[in-house]
């Protein structure tokens, strides 16, 4: 990734992380919100590769937990995770398929919340999980994958797709 | 015919690529648990604090740019919002709705705002605000996403006097209390939130008990520890208790509305009574609320 798409990328993480602390978390609907950083991290996963996702997924995560005064470190962790799965997902097992960006965002916003709730629960939060994962999570799903392509086209006009192929493994043939 | 992986060298660029990749992830993963220990171990006089205090302050002039752009599109997301609610309520929000759509020709955005700020200026320098506090005024920036949490962040802090654990309001109630404090702004732990707590008493009857999150639920409290031998009626309004023992006193002022009595239950098992109450504070339309400043503390 050269300086100019770095800066690109940096520019839409920055923009998703403020829409989301601003104006994404205060529209709930039947009570659950979309999380548009998340998506957003995932397409940058998919359109750049494991480690970018990574990386990303990381500053964005940092982004928010320093602007809203949340515990250092939660978001960041969940965002590290969900941008390398989705760009080690695409590297591998992914690739090729035309609906991957749908595909990704819903698998990773259900192992994100559940992950959240695990996290909350080590953290001593007083997590009602029911609520977590029955009232708020199916919402949250479908407004995500609801955002997941229209995301993923903004976010690949400012970042362009890298060749993310990995070669497949190599195997010998054992009579 | 069986097939087997061939091992792939760490000295070959394909297993270097890999190396590299795990190195990655690893070192954020890592960095990202140090700083949820510092941050969580070390509380609110931590190493991170000042960090975090800094950093906020640098992200807020953006966060307020962005409220600024947003607002009409959260106003106009809170008017289509409370009309859904409205049509799955029939005759009296019937009313509501024509009433809503009128404001939508008439829209405008601005005068809603300065309403808003008005009706807390109002109360402000009104009877109802509680004694021996100064009003800070503070406009909402923003919510941490989350399940667990019910916050908002506001941009007044310790810039503007105001401190950890100092409680919020509007002109309509009490709306939480301040967790973390920034030079810039704050965060907002809303009465909703599944830690809050508050004292309450129903101020018709004197009865007295903790108010708390209805677990499951949104905006919805209970008010718990109420004993059975009260006489709790539908429509009580309850307020914050706002005790003194010795040195010691409670968080929120004395005399704030938080809301009435919805329902309430009791069987013969409950040590108490299930009491419930609909919030004045309408939670998710927030745009401008008061911190509660100690008069006596110098700002």
């Amino acid at each position: 990734m050269n300086a100019a798409e770095g800066l690109r990328a940096s520019a839409v993480l920055f923009v998703a992380a403020m829409l989301q602390v601003v104006i994404v978390s205060s529209l709930v609907v039947v009570g659950g919100a979309p999380d548009l950083l998340l998506v957003t991290v995932v397409a940058l996963g998919l359109l750049r590769g494991s480690v970018a996702g990574a990386v990303f997924g990381f500053a964005a995560g940092l982004i928010v937990d320093l602007l809203t005064l949340e515990t250092l470190g939660v978001t960041s962790l969940v965002l590290t995770l969900a941008g390398f799965w989705a760009g080690r997902w695409i590297e591998t097992t992914g690739r090729g398929r035309r609906l991957a960006p749908v595909i990704a965002v819903g698998v990773i916003t259900v192992l994100a919340g559940a992950f959240a709730v695990v996290l909350g629960y080590m953290l001593e939060e007083d997590v009602a999980v029911r609520h977590a994962l029955v009232t708020v999570l199916p919402p949250t799903l479908l407004a995500n994958l609801v955002l997941a392509y229209p995301v993923y086209v903004v976010v690949r006009s400012a970042v362009h797709e890298r060749d993310v192929l990995e070669p497949a493994p190599e195997v010998e043939v054992l009579v | 015919m069986t097939v087997r992986r061939i091992p792939v060298s760490p000295l070959s660029p394909r297993g270097a690529g890999a190396l590299r990749r795990r190195l990655a992830v690893g070192a954020l993963v890592l960095a990202s648990l140090v700083l949820i220990t510092l941050t969580y171990r070390s509380g609110d006089d931590g190493p991170l604090t000042g960090v975090q205090s800094v950093g906020a302050s640098v992200l807020r002039p953006f966060a307020v740019g962005f409220e600024r752009i947003a607002q009409p599109f959260r106003d106009g997301y809170g008017w289509a919002d409370s009309l859904l609610d409205a049509r799955s309520e029939a005759e009296r929000l019937r009313a509501e709705n024509r009433e809503l759509r009128q404001r939508v020709i008439q829209s405008d955005f601005a005068r809603q705002e300065n309403e808003s700020l008005r009706r807390l200026f109002e109360y402000a320098d009104g009877p109802r605000f509680p004694e021996d506090f100064d009003p800070v005024g503070a406009e909402v920036i923003g919510r941490p996403p989350g399940v667990f949490t019910r916050a908002i962040l506001i941009a007044a802090g310790i810039d503007d006097g105001v401190r950890l654990e100092d409680a919020v309001v509007t002109a309509d109630g009490l709306v939480g209390i301040v967790t973390r404090v920034a030079n810039g702004s704050a965060r907002v732990q809303l009465l909703t939130d599944q830690d809050a707590a508050v004292s309450a008493i129903d101020l018709r009857t004197g009865a007295t008990g903790i108010v708390l999150h209805a677990r499951g639920t949104r905006e919805t409290l209970v008010l718990d520890g109420v004993r059975k031998q009260d006489v709790i009626r539908k429509g009580d309004e309850i307020v914050t208790a706002g005790w003194r023992a010795g040195s010691l006193s409670s968080l929120y002022p004395k005399g704030i509305p938080i809301g009435e009595v919805t329902s309430f239950s009791q069987t013969d098992t409950d040590l108490f009574q299930q009491v419930q109450i609909e919030p004045y504070v309408d939670f998710g339309a927030l745009d401008a609320v008061i911190v509660l400043r100690p008069s006596e503390r110098p700002q």
